[in-house]
């Protein structure tokens, strides 16, 4: 089916193809009778053997020799010298076929069963695979083959290392050989448990590897491998918790359940969350499992520790995340007087917060806030309909108290998680790939630059608050979506983290992105702030480490098409995601952890346009990807009469929300009966697209 | 840019279905129930499905199937996962798997799980990732994921995980993208994406494009049509597929078509077969190309099958 010139039939070609045919199927018709009529002479033998060298791939002939062969060995059971005959003849059938289609699984599995069965010499068995392995060193099947014969002739790590080198050098294009010596390397890195060592391993890999860099640049088969090779150097050993809301040290108003409009979000102190979910995030730099009542202690007066509920936020039901949160119940605390009480929380003093690789957190953590609930007072008058208008926001002047683990104090205690060796590994390949690029082009080596500097920047900054090279690395993603416009997009979305990075990484840049809101006008002081990250070409949202604190966001005018990570933001409040690249609803799955959130603006997004879904497995509660969470039929929270089964992506994300205001005009969805199917699921909707609804 | 000659590829798989008597159709011939899938689905797709007599390839499907439950890839052959998925998917086509001894086939999938939650392709043994996929998929169709240990399963797939963020048939394995799209397409059916590193794999598998726009399967080696559904439906399932260059690949596909007599090669001007047609009109559906019904990437039947069989969508 493959590298088959397509050419007009000649009527010879027609007629010779015919009999060839014909010849085929009388060989496979009898095939089958003998199959099924058990019959394993000889002559029947015979007819498979010919069947399966002109066609590799009729797997029943292979299951048949196998039915065949267990039968003639229970035959001949006292003649050791026939039995072996035996299995050579099946050995030879395979080698025919082999040699006919070389790509062929059941002639492959046909020999793994013989051999399993403890027949033909292992070092035959090597001596084949190098014939074989010479004249296609691409062959999957064949390297398959060879750890298979490797592990039952118990050859040694270091040889099969030998062999990929030498294969290397014949051809440093092999993909094949690369992958598996880093199968190979990780197992040696695995069972040699001295660091110096591994670190020689691995330094003696980048000279290995930058050889077959030079030889040419643009063969992408060494720069997977280096990539690889960065991997296993900047891997931080263990994981650190890189940020938290609430910050170590804060003081906190909080107000419950009440409208924006009543109390303004005025300072970066004050909140409103509801009373019986105040949020405690944790974020840590990888993705760690362990997080519970047991491993964080919360110590204050109106909860009790056990009575905490720690959760992963990962997009779809795993014990792991990189971001966990538990919820205190304020609502026993007495809401007449104002008097700040203290929550300290304390991880990693007790072993099980640990890395996927068993790793456990670095260091024990402990913060501590001030937490107030502001006087409830008379009920909340009118909602306010909030406008993401430019002439609505003011420039913020206040300045900007730490919201992130940078110069505040995390504890003495932090010690660096990064060694010397692997800075200076990096920083010594950064040199050699820019010595590289100084007399070649190579596209990927552009992209490893980049990767390398923002590990440096990592790594050298475990808080990500020092972006020392972000402008290079900007400058070098710019580049790449000039040099190899098909993978524009990519670039971008890496361009648009690491320009998040830098934008949110100091307190300077973060406070031009800070406004007040001034469209409430019940509001006496100052409204609230929003962060407004609107109109900055963004393609992907990152850096959600130094946003935990936002309760107001404006990302409209980008081209967000994924709002992945959103789920981290607790506060969040009001979003504003108008005029975006958003494909779907079930892009919006993240949503669905945001019980703040109240307005919302996903006007003029392409929803409803496209006819591929591409976050449909990526969310956490379809019925497509079967992982137990689901009911979105007949629920409790679904009215009967709401169409969910046209709308379940709809209806997924937003029966789980407690929306006042939604803007969705401007999307191919948004017709009339889908409005009406959103005032079904949406109680509490005030405004829709603009429009007071007089609910209330 | 030429155009899609739907009408020319639905004629070419209605040939080709009774041109029997070739060389190509004998060599073919045990993979049959395969062979139905692709075709099939392409007709479907291109909105020509009732153009078949279903009953008929129902009946013939029946035939294929053994005492075991499983399905052999034609009449008389023995059974294999492969070929039960396949029976299952176009069943499923024909909103006809009311036809099917539940039991009996559930039973023969579940009794090919190993210790280790990997899955044999049949009862001799072979064991691949591939073969998770198959399990996995029909059993989600068939509402019967509960039987296996679909825990050990995804632990499984995950330790065939490989340097580039891919996945290989077995342990140790090298990733291409067909074996990609079996695992990824297992994850997603059984809600386990979360162990993909979707930036790493998603990287890997956009530079698979090369420079004619087509995509190939490993890092140097040649585009190929197929791959177009091997790598397309992966960076879709993972949320990745605006990171290659759609236009470029919709004119590679379009360019392997044999405008003349019907037909989707592997590359432009090799001789055209089923198998890279239906890869090549299933990969321009992923591409949202006019005319073309939408496909699902994890199950790899039409969206509209797909809806009908998990939200009772009309
Ligand atoms: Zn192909």
């Amino acid at each position: 089916m493959h590298g088959r010139p397509r050419t007009a039939p000649k009527p010879e070609d027609a007629a010779a193809s015919a009999a060839k045919a014909q010849k085929l199927r009388a060989l496979q018709s009898q095939f089958l009778s003998y199959h099924h009529d058990r019959i394993y002479t000889k002559e029947a033998l015979d007819t498979s053997a010919k069947l399966l060298e002109i066609n590799p791939e009729y797997y029943t002939a292979w299951n048949y020799r196998k039915l065949a062969v267990e039968h003639n060995v229970k035959e001949s059971e006292s003649s050791p010298e026939s039995v072996k005959s035996i299995f050579d003849e099946e050995l030879k059938v395979v080698e025919n076929a082999l040699r006919q289609n070389f790509k062929s699984y059941g002639a492959w599995h046909h020999r793994k069963w013989v051999l399993s069965k403890g027949h033909s010499s292992l070092d035959h068995e090597l001596r084949l695979l190098d014939r074989f392995q010479k004249a296609d060193p691409r062959n999957f099947h064949a390297w398959n083959y060879r750890r298979f014969v490797a592990a039952l002739l118990g050859r040694s790590v270091e040889d099969e290392l030998q062999y990929t080198e030498d294969l290397i050098g014949n051809n440093f294009s092999n993909y094949s050989a690369w992958h598996n010596r880093s199968m190979l390397l990780s197992e040696i890195l695995k069972k040699k448990e001295q660091e110096s060592y591994s670190q020689d391993t691995i330094s003696k890999e980048y000279e290995f590897v930058l050889n077959a860099l030079y030889t040419d640049p643009d063969d992408q088969s060494g720069w997977f491998y280096h990539h690889w090779l960065l991997d296993q150097t900047s891997k931080a050993k263990a994981p650190l918790l890189v940020s938290s809301w609430p910050v170590p040290g804060s003081e906190l108003v909080v107000s419950g359940n009440v409208s924006l409009g009543d109390h303004p979000l005025s300072s970066f102190s004050k909140v409103t969350v509801a009373l019986e979910r105040f949020p405690v995030v944790l974020y840590f730099n990888q993705t760690v499992e362990g997080v519970n009542s047991s491993t964080v202690a919360i110590q204050c007066t109106f909860v009790q520790n056990e009575d905490v509920t720690w959760k992963p936020f990962s997009p779809q039901n795993s014990w792991a995340s990189k971001v966990w949160v538990g919820y205190l119940d304020l609502s026993g605390v007495d809401h007449h007087s104002s008097a700040p009480h203290t929550v300290e929380v304390k991880l990693g003093h007790h072993k099980g917060i640990m890395s996927s690789n068993g790793l456990q957190l670095s260091v024990p953590f402990d913060l501590s806030f001030r937490v107030s609930v502001k006087p409830l007072e008379t009920q909340s008058s009118k909602d306010e309909k909030l406008v993401w208008e430019e002439d609505k926001f003011y420039a913020c002047e206040m300045p900007i108290p730490c919201l992130c683990y940078d110069g505040i104090s995390v504890g003495n205690k932090y010690e660096p998680t990064t060694s010397d060796w692997q800075i200076g590994t990096i920083a010594e390949e950064i040199s050699q790939i820019r010595n590289l690029l100084a007399i070649s082009d190579s596209k990927i080596g552009k992209i490893t630059l980049a990767r390398l500097l923002m590990a440096h920047d990592v790594m050298s900054s475990p808080y990500a608050t020092k972006t020392v090279h972000a402008e290079e690395v900007l400058g070098l993603y710019s580049e790449l979506m000039k040099l190899d416009p098909s993978h524009s997009q990519y670039y971008k979305d890496e361009r648009s983290l690491v320009l998040l990075q830098q934008l949110l990484s100091s307190g300077g840049t973060l406070l031009k992105h800070c406004f007040y809101y001034g469209g409430i006008t019940s509001s006496s002081t100052h409204g609230p702030i929003c962060l407004r990250l609107n109109n900055q070409s963004i393609s992907r949202m990152g850096a959600f480490d130094k946003l935990l604190w936002v309760q107001m966001l404006d990302l409209s005018d980008n081209e967000l098409h994924s709002i992945e990570g959103l789920e981290a933001m607790q506060l969040l409040h009001c979003l504003n995601l108008g005029r975006n690249k958003l494909r779907s609803f079930t892009a919006l799955d993240p949503l669905r952890c945001l019980k703040s959130l109240k307005v919302l603006n996903i006007s003029h997004n392409e929803i409803g346009l496209h006819s591929i879904d591409t976050t449909r497995y990526l969310c956490s509660a379809s019925p497509l990807s079967h992982n137990g969470e689901v009911i979105w039929h007949g629920d409790d929270f679904t009215p009967e009469d709401a169409d969910v089964t046209n709308y379940w992506e709809a209806s997924m994300v937003f029966k789980s929300l407690e929306l006042t205001q939604l803007d969705i005009v401007g999307n191919a969805v948004a017709n009339e009966k889908f409005q009406s199917f959103l005032l079904k699921i949406l109680p509490k909707l005030q405004f829709l697209d603009g429009q007071n609804l007089h609910r209330i | 840019m030429g155009e899609l000659a739907g009408d020319k590829h639905v004629k070419y798989i209605l040939c080709v279905e009774k041109k029997k008597d070739s060389f190509e159709s004998v060599v073919m011939e045990h993979l049959r129930l395969n062979g139905a899938y692709w075709g099939l689905t392409t007709l479907d797709l291109l909105g020509k499905l009732d153009t078949v007599d279903s009953n008929e390839v129902v009946s013939w499907i029946l035939q294929c199937q053994h005492e075991s439950g499983g399905f052999g890839g034609n009449i008389g052959h023995d059974p294999h996962l492969l070929y039960t998925l396949s029976a299952v998917q176009v069943l499923a086509l024909f909103d006809k798997l009311d036809v099917l001894d539940l039991n009996k086939v559930t039973d023969y999938i579940r009794s090919l799980q190993n210790e280790d939650g990997s899955f044999s392709g049949d009862v001799w043994g072979e064991v691949d990732t591939r073969f998770s996929y198959c399990a996995i998929c029909c059993l989600a169709i068939l509402k019967r994921l509960d039987l296996i240990n679909v825990e050990k399963a995804v632990r499984y797939i995950v330790s065939c995980k490989t340097l580039d963020g891919g996945f290989g048939c077995t342990p140790g394995a090298e990733s291409h993208a067909g074996q990609i799209f079996c695992c990824v397409g297992a994850l997603a059916i059984t809600g386990s994406l979360h162990h993909v590193d979707k930036d790493l794999l998603g990287w890997w598998l956009c530079e698979r494009q090369v420079k004619s726009g087509g995509l190939n399967g490993r890092p140097e080696k040649l585009a190929d049509v197929c791959y177009s559904w091997w790598v397309l439906s992966s960076l879709i399932m993972i949320d990745r597929v605006h990171w290659i260059d759609k236009e470029k690949l919709i004119k590679f596909i379009l360019d392997c078509q044999d405008t003349e007599n019907g037909g989707i090669s592997d590359r432009p001007d090799d001789a055209v077969d089923v198998f890279h047609t239906y890869f090549g009109v299933a990969g321009l559906s992923l591409l949202e190309y006019p005319g073309v019904k939408a496909i699902d990437p994890a199950y790899a039947l039409p969206v509209d099958v797909v809806n009908r069989i998990f939200f009772g969508r009309c």
